[in-house]
């Protein structure tokens, strides 16, 4: 007779919410493996009705303190396309160079200080302040810096003040940018060095497990699609954005207030090695010289994979960010004013890829332009089938461990598909239930 | 300080962005200075093992569903003092929006056919339903506030909390008044401490540290009419952050 047993892990992560991990094994096989979301529902898409155009932004940016800056942008490029407003190039620019900053804080944190615990076998960050000072330092460094290009470009890296529809309240003057591309050049190249040793040195510890699923990302002909592109999936092609509801069908399930996505198959996946699978021929030389190092050619189905894709990424959004700035300078900055005279009131949908994946704003304006529906699709939300499904794959495949073991297994697997900052500091309760 | 005479601080988040605990870990160097003064016991419900008791508990975000009432509750009474952090804490905060509209409409807009599946309340405030000793207002909390109060309790002082106008702030900052850009700005009732972090970079303010103490609200409503916006679009501007109370202000 097989093992019987059940696994419940209190507050895995703190995923833009909470989640524990429930698992039942009866006579060695598997009766039901899934993350329950307990976070309190907050309501957003019905208090953003009745809202006007220029509150959108500054509501929906409260969604996430950690994400603030990916609502704020998805927000205003879907008030941007439902008011029919144009905006310039140097917002643009502007927009994608605090999308690179806030895209590399995410995923160094969550590389060094949440995965990298777990890969050299230790239980938090807390031990490598004293074991691997240096790689705590760099972690820290790369974060500071990626704050004061929040600071100096959006006024505050916490619910930015700047951004508004069509464009900026304040430009930022070109001293400051200056300052921050010296720091790209001279901290965060070689403290990306440092992360990469430390990736490199427990690439032999990252768990052997392989699920195929569909992959979404955006996509764009131009580049590494962060800021804007349409939907691509790996099973189906592209989709416009606009028919985004076709490609993450929500659904409610009772174990979740978090709602579930799927698309061609059960599950998909979003995030990082989404981006990667989809889009990996389209990362800059310093992304590509990660890659190399850490001999990773093409696509993965391993999620412990989506540490690796974030690290390559870091490499390219900081390359990507002293480009940006390098275009800023030469042209040199126009103080130039939102454009906030809307020219149609409709529908209007935003697509972004925030760093745990691809996020989607909706809003229907009235010809005040005051908001009538909203509807947001958060990453981690489309992940969470997905988290479902490999574990329904992984627990049989590891039935031979002890308990505590499947239990640690099981909280790596949810930790890669990278769980906020906060939960850096996040010890894990794990309770058995005999 | 010995191990055995640091206070035993506690963190812990309710309905909320988590916007105010990150905004702590982005202060560098003042905090390491502070934390080695503190014994944290619980970092939210991070370390399970319980502490019996808390000689300071920080609480962020509203209070909102069945749960979390069971669960403020639970702390308040193993806390000797406790301090609400951030706007969704001290007043509730943008979650308190949805109490302005009927509750059946907030679940339907949202979950639709299964509104009823998950429990929810009113949002409010944690002083509506334990007593909170001291309050860090804004959101985010500024850094700068939140140490203000965290020293002084360390140091067996009551902490300051502002009661003077943004407007204050951009005049002492020589700021260009918004108002001057076409702007309608809640600086005028709203109470100070952010340094006018808002104006200061060309955006009106939003009102995300509730009002002064006593508000001239009518007055202000005034001005916002006159800059341009109908009652209905002043009342939407100055519950954005402030709709707990809105009621009975």
């Amino acid at each position: 007779m097989g093992k019987t047993f059940d696994i419940n892990v209190h507050h895995v992560t703190r995923v833009e919410g909470h989640g524990n991990i429930v698992v039942n094994v009866r006579d060695g096989v598997l009766e039901k493996a899934q993350l329950n979301v307990i976070e309190a529902p907050r309501y957003f898409e019905a208090f953003l009705r009745g809202r006007s155009f220029h509150e959108a932004a500054i509501i929906t940016s409260r969604i996430c303190g950690i994400c603030s800056l990916g609502h704020q942008m998805t927000s205003l490029k879907a008030t941007e396309a439902a008011l029919g407003l144009e905006v310039s190039e140097q917002t643009l620019a502007l927009r994608r160079l605090l999308v690179d900053g806030a895209t590399f804080q995410s995923n160094v944190l969550h590389t060094l200080f949440l995965a990298a615990p777990d890969f050299i076998g230790v239980g938090s960050v807390f031990p490598l302040v004293k074991s691997h000072p240096e790689v705590v330092k760099a972690a820290l460094r790369l974060k500071r810096l990626a704050n004061d290009i929040g600071d100096v470009v959006s006024g505050r890296a916490v619910h930015p003040i700047t951004c508004v529809p069509g464009g900026f309240t304040q430009i930022p003057d070109a001293a400051a940018l200056k300052s921050l591309r010296k720091r790209l050049e001279e901290e965060a190249l070689p403290d990306l060095k440092l992360a990469l040793e430390v990736v490199l040195s427990v690439a032999g510890n990252i768990p052997d497990f392989h699920r195929e699923t569909e992959y979404i990302s955006l996509k764009s002909d131009k580049e590494w699609a962060l800021y804007d592109g349409v939907i691509f999936s790996s099973d189906a092609g592209a989709t416009p954005v606009e028919q985004y509801l076709g490609v993450t069908n929500e659904h409610i399930k009772p174990h979740s207030t978090a709602k579930h996505t799927r698309n061609k198959r059960s599950s998909y996946m979003v995030g990082a090695l989404s981006r990667w699978n989809n889009n990996f021929k389209q990362i800059n030389q310093t992304g590509q010289a990660i890659a190399k190092q850490l001999g990773f050619a093409g696509p993965s189905d391993n999620p412990h994979h989506i540490t690796v894709a974030q690290l390559i990424e870091t490499g390219h959004c900081v390359q990507d960010a002293m480009e940006i700035i390098d275009a800023l300078l030469t042209k040199g900055l126009k103080d130039e004013a939102p454009n906030q005279n809307p020219t149609r009131y409709g529908r209007g949908v935003g697509a972004t890829e925030v760093p745990r994946g691809v996020l989607f704003h909706e809003y229907t304006y009235d010809r005040r332009g005051t908001i009538v529906a909203a509807n947001c699709i958060i990453p981690t939300n489309q992940n969470f089938s997905n988290i479902d499904d490999d574990m329904k794959k992984y627990v049989p495949e590891i039935l031979d461990l002890t308990k505590e073991q499947i239990a640690h297994r099981l909280e790596m697997l949810v930790r890669a598909y990278d769980p906020c900052i906060s939960c850096s500091v996040h010890l894990l309760d794990v309770t058995f239930v005999e | 300080m010995s191990e055995k005479t640091k206070p035993k601080v506690a963190f812990f988040d309710f309905t909320s962005c988590e916007g105010c605990q990150l905004n702590k870990l982005n202060l560098e160097n003042h905090l390491l200075d502070v934390l080695a003064l503190v014994d944290i016991v619980e970092f939210r419900e991070a370390m399970d093992g319980k502490a019996d008791h808390y000689d300071i508990a920080f609480i962020e975000g509203s209070i909102s569903s069945p749960t979390c009432v069971e669960r403020i509750n639970d702390i308040r009474r193993r806390s000797d003092i406790l301090v609400a952090l951030g706007a969704c804490a001290v007043r509730g905060g943008v979650n308190a929006m949805k109490n302005l509209m009927p509750i059946d409409e907030v679940r339907e807009a949202v979950y639709g056919k299964d509104k009823y599946l998950f429990p929810t309340l009113p949002a409010q405030p944690v002083s509506a339903v334990v007593k909170v000793d001291y309050e860090v207002d804004g959101c985010p909390m500024t850094i700068q506030e939140y140490l203000h109060v965290l020293t002084s309790l360390l140091m067996g002082k009551k902490p300051v909390k502002p009661n003077h106008s943004v407007c204050v702030e951009c005049k002492r900052s020589e700021n260009e008044c918004v108002f001057n850009r076409g702007m309608v700005c809640m600086g005028p009732v709203t109470r100070g401490g952010c340094e006018a972090q808002c104006p200061g970079v060309g955006q009106y303010c939003i009102g995300c540290r509730g009002f002064v103490d006593q508000p001239e609200k009518n007055a202000a409503l005034e001005i916002f009419r006159q800059h341009g916006l109908s009652l209905e679009e002043a009342r939407k501007r100055m519950t954005m952050f402030n709709a707990f109370r809105w009621a009975d202000r």
